[in-house]
């Protein structure tokens, strides 16, 4: 199955008609005097892959137990499926958790593992059978059936986790750091096979993570969070090229930033005045800062053109640096390059031939350039 | 490092294996001996072993005491491990330093003191001393031995996984009976044999709680002695120590098995496949 054009076509959060499926409303949580999560209010819609992402201790962990009911908002209301789940136990809320930990029951079989759930809403013991199976079946669990789960290897209990949260067909499934265990190949897999297995079974996924690239793996939207607070709401590409402000900028990715003054504001687009060194920038964007000023410009890496002499163009953009160090990562070099005693930009390059030797070397003067619609202006 | 027998190991070795059981075997050996006087050796004979089990009393008194263990034990399991679910679960609450401060008083307060204590409360509540006097006086003292055994095992419990039940749909108490208890029955029942071991040779705290009609088996063995030990003593002991041995033999094998079957299975998952 493709599901390429489903996912294409899938942007419940543009459309103001579409009812969300999960809905934070004002919500803040305090444990003492410490603020976990500062009056947030967030859509999840339904079907959709979505990421908390955020450091150690930015709330993501607690908006997520609250939802599953094992913390109490102190203010606010959280709605699923329309129902507000003020005063409803964990175990009655139709949600289900693959917990960071796995937390499988050591004393029962993989098989009980996946049925505990199940046994617990009076369901026929075929029907339990067969979904015990068809869970097996998809976490290609079969084989260990019957095993405890510390005869299991680290992916194996991590898949029979993730059976267990899966079979009793959640309306929603929680992943707190479900990956976070696996080493890096392992990983990627999963990521895989996680974004099939939630097309496959049609259910809104939400996941919490603190790492940036498995979130922009797998998640249709992402909102990062910093302090207890929502930063930005959005799809991985929105986010990673045009970040709301600083943080997010520097959160997501690599990121240049430049210290600039706005010199003049046109139809164009916005003339920047950099500090340091002392620099002109055009770009394509319209700002809502006034002339004179102080804005950030962030640029990419990748986005950065690193050439000898000049490059071709008039309107594109340019400075002169010396190359200060180069990291040869394989599939990309990294140039660290001074424009002046105290500002270095990154560039990256793609290897995209087998020379061995680096047409541009350290202490070469160089050229740093880079479209008008390369970069992004921030006020925060 | 030379590795084998010296003088100075093999010294050692006896001298606290004979500080440890040298009274023991005596006592072993004199159950089996044919003459009256204990300490004289007048030939092999189990006949002490056969007056033994004609000396009412005796039975008597090792029925009140199985009896005292068996129950004492069974309600300081069930009340030391709720005391230990409290302490470990319940995070900060008002009086919970001072809480945990008194369950485990009773491991180093005297045993006088306790005895006595537990008599004046008897006494006060104008109680008749007897069986269940000396029983309830055993729980009070042995449930901070079990609280303190299964908190040990409670300590390394996640609690995610007590959490990945209620998620999935399970309340509260059955999650607790399906969950929680199955994992920390290991600790559960080594603080009920604890329990049930302590109560069995109490001597201090049944003195002062027992009444007419409720003599336990170490009061009686003491109250014996102080006319003279008797060939009949030393077989009433002779048991008590085979019982003992059998035990803790039994339950080593016990551990050991579990290990073995563990270990076998860990090289099962983790093998080639």
């Amino acid at each position: 199955m493709s599901i390429g054009p489903v996912r294409r076509d899938f942007t419940p959060w543009e459309d103001p008609s579409a009812i969300p499926f999960i809905e934070f409303r004002n919500v803040t949580k305090r444990f003492g005097d410490f603020v976990a999560v500062k009056n947030l209010s967030l859509k999840v819609y339904e079907r959709e892959f979505f990421a908390l992402l955020g450091g150690s201790g930015c709330g993501k962990t607690t908006l997520m137990r609250m939802l599953a009911g094992f913390e109490n908002p102190s203010e606010g209301q959280i709605l699923l499926d329309g129902q507000d789940l003020a005063g409803v136990p964990p175990f009655r809320r139709p949600t289900n958790m693959m917990f960071q930990s796995y937390a499988l029951f050591p004393h029962m079989s993989v098989e009980a593992n996946i049925a505990f759930g199940l046994k617990q809403d009076n369901i026929a013991k075929t029907e339990i059978d067969a979904r015990v199976k068809e869970m097996l079946r998809l976490t290609k669990l079969e084989a260990f059936a019957k095993r405890k789960p510390h005869q299991l290897s680290g992916g194996q209990r991590q898949r029979v986790a993730l059976a267990r949260s899966l079979a009793k067909r959640p309306k929603v499934l929680l992943l707190d750091e479900p990956l976070g265990a696996l080493d890096r190949k392992l990983r990627e897999e999963t990521q895989f096979e996680l974004m099939n297995l939630q097309e496959e079974l049609k259910m809104t996924f939400l996941i919490v993570t603190h790492d940036q690239e498995e979130a922009m793996t797998v998640a249709d939207r992402i909102a990062v969070m910093d302090a207890g607070e929502i930063v930005q709401v959005s799809t991985p590409a929105e986010i990673y090229e045009t970040p709301s402000c600083k943080f997010v900028a520097d959160f997501i990715g690599d990121i240049n930033l430049i210290e600039a003054t706005v010199l003049e504001k046109h139809a164009g687009g916005t003339r920047l005045q950099a500090s340091d060194p002392e620099f002109l920038i055009d770009t394509d964007q319209q700002t809502a800062a006034t002339e004179g000023e102080q804005v950030w410009f962030a640029l990419r890496p990748e986005k950065v053109r690193i050439n000898h002499g000049s490059p071709s163009g008039e309107s594109v953009n340019q400075s002169k640096a010396l190359v200060w160090d180069i990291a040869y990562m394989g599939d990309v070099s990294i140039f660290h390059s001074r424009l002046s005693e105290s500002k270095t930009m990154r560039s990256t390059v793609a290897n995209v031939t087998r020379t061995v030797e680096q047409p541009i070397s350290w202490d070469d003067e160089v050229t740093l350039s880079w479209e008008r619609n390369a970069g992004v202006i921030l006020t925060s | 490092m030379r590795n084998g027998p010296t003088w100075f190991n093999v010294t050692s070795l006896v001298l606290g294996f004979s500080f440890l059981y040298l009274p023991i075997v005596l006592l072993v050996i004199f159950s089996f001996n044919e003459s009256r006087l204990v300490t004289v050796w007048g030939g092999f004979s189990t006949k002490w072993y056969g007056e033994l089990f004609q000396n009412q009393q005796l039975l008597d008194a090792a029925w009140v005491t199985l009896k005292v263990a068996f129950l004492s034990a069974s309600i300081a399991t069930v009340l030391g491990t709720m005391a230990a679910l409290v302490l470990v679960r319940s995070g900060r609450f008002v009086g919970r330093s001072l809480f945990s401060g008194m369950i485990f008083a009773p491991l180093v307060m005297p045993e006088v003191i306790l005895g006595l204590s537990l008599l004046l409360l008897f006494v006060a509540m104008d109680q008749a001393r007897g069986f269940w006097t000396v029983m309830i006086a055993h729980t009070t003292f042995a449930m901070c031995y079990v609280a303190v055994v299964v908190q040990s095992r409670l300590v390394g419990f996640d609690k995610s996984v007590e959490e990945a039940a209620e998620d999935l749909g399970c309340p509260p108490a059955k999650t607790f009976f399906q969950i929680t208890l199955p994992i920390i029955f290991p600790g559960v029942i080594a603080g009920w044999m604890l329990a049930f071991t302590l109560s069995l040779d109490d001597l201090v705290i049944a003195s002062f709680t027992t009444g007419p009609g409720a003599t336990t088996l170490p009061m009686k063995i003491y109250s014996q002695v102080r006319l003279g030990v008797t060939p009949e003593i030393n077989a009433v002991c002779t048991i008590l120590v085979g019982l003992v041995t059998i035990g803790v033999i039994a339950a080593s094998l016990v551990t050991k098995r579990q290990q073995v079957q563990r270990e076998r299975d860990e090289r099962l998952a983790f093998g080639p496949h």
